[in-house]
């Protein structure tokens, strides 16, 4: 089936499933495992665990993100706790890191804390930014795969190491559509566009999503899913702000599989001139 | 009668001190209200759950105890 690049209305392959006997079901896989949901929280900027609980639920998603941090013997309640009530599973993240000798000790520590080999390997170069130090990163994703981690790294929007991130055996790659907590929304579409068609592993738009349209164009763009933080948790309404964006990415994904019609510079009518009634008298022929 | 404080350490960036022979258990026990989802470094090399019982802290060690918080 031929569909249209929405950025470009370059003709690309679309999915081989969306025949006339109906899409069939939609997941995407990682490490073997199927995710259901292509909405991933992170847990950062939430003013409390209750407010963090019901925007969890409402996102419906399957997985979320925590930081590792040094234990507060004075802290109340327990992340881990809610996640484990909720089904969620947890995705470490090396939050925080600017080396690659960091990252990968703090995804050493998360492995032994949370019993998983799976890690958002973010590796950051400034803290104005928080933009990806390229660099490290590459550095600590080569190691943490050869360590068995499953890694999800944290990118920047070019194609080029997004491919090198994949040849070294990182499991997803997840570029940013604007800075984190910027709100500023996909910044390069053209370029997350080149990401996906490039990609041979599942793509997730991670950070600067603002709102639920911004959900919605990394899905339409083709990206697998979402990775949102601020957006919900700073949002006034988080709960209704992750339902939002649930109901974005359910139709982003589906508008993607749908095929969209070409962006034209001119008109194309969609009423045939066949059968037009005579013009008035007085006019025509 | 005091316990000798014989051990110098660090954990969090805290002094801290005890008895010789205190292990990477006794601390996890005295700053954790509980062990799950929680790892721990020592001068910056994972200490395995599994060795908690055994490995015993020198004076100088940094310790470093850690768990999920939100964020990421």
């Amino acid at each position: 089936m031929i569909l249209s690049n929405p950025i470009t209305d370059e003709a690309v392959t679309g999915p081989a499933d969306a025949g006339a006997a109906g899409p069939t079901p939609d997941a995407w896989v990682v490490d073997g495992v199927t995710m259901t949901s292509r909405v991933i929280l992170g847990t950062g900027g939430m003013s409390s665990l209750e407010s963090l609980r019901s925007a969890l639920v409402a996102s419906a998603a399957d997985m979320a993100t925590v930081a590792v941090r040094r234990v507060d013997p004075a802290a109340r309640g327990s992340l881990l706790d809610l996640l484990r009530d909720i089904g969620l599973r947890v995705l470490p993240n090396t939050a925080g890191c600017y080396t690659a000798s960091e990252a990968v000790l703090t995804a050493k520590l998360a492995r032994e804390a949370f019993e998983t080999d799976w890690v958002k390997l973010e590796v950051i170069g400034d803290d104005r930014t928080l933009l990806p130090d390229p660099i490290e990163l590459v550095a600590a994703a080569e190691e943490l795969v050869e360590a068995g981690f499953v890694v999800f790294p944290y990118t920047n929007d070019d194609p080029i190491l997004a491919r090198r991130l994949q040849q070294v055996g990182c499991a997803t790659v997840m570029p940013l559509g604007s800075p984190i907590g910027s709100g500023m929304g996909i910044a390069n579409p053209h370029n997350i566009a080149l990401i996906v068609e490039d990609a041979e592993v599942p793509v997730i738009l991670d950070a600067g999503i603002g709102t639920a349209s911004d959900a919605c164009v990394a899905m339409e763009l083709g990206c697998d899913g979402v990775l949102v933080a601020s957006a919900v948790t700073r949002a006034q309404h988080p709960a209704l702000m992750a339902a939002a964006i649930r109901d974005a990415v359910v139709a982003g994904r589906a508008a993607h599989r749908a095929g969209r019609i070409p962006r034209r510079r001119h008109a194309e009518a969609s009423s045939s001139f066949a059968g037009m009634i005579e013009a008035r008298p007085g006019t025509g022929s | 009668m005091t316990a000798d404080p014989s051990v110098h350490t660090s954990v969090n960036g805290h002094p801290w001190h005890g008895p010789a022979g205190t292990t990477v258990s006794d601390i996890v026990a005295s700053w954790c209200p509980s062990p799950k989802g929680v790892a721990v470094a020592c001068n910056g090399d994972v200490v395995p759950k599994s060795r908690w019982d055994t490995t015993e802290v020198s004076s100088g060690d940094r310790i470093e105890i850690v768990t999920a918080a939100a964020g990421g």
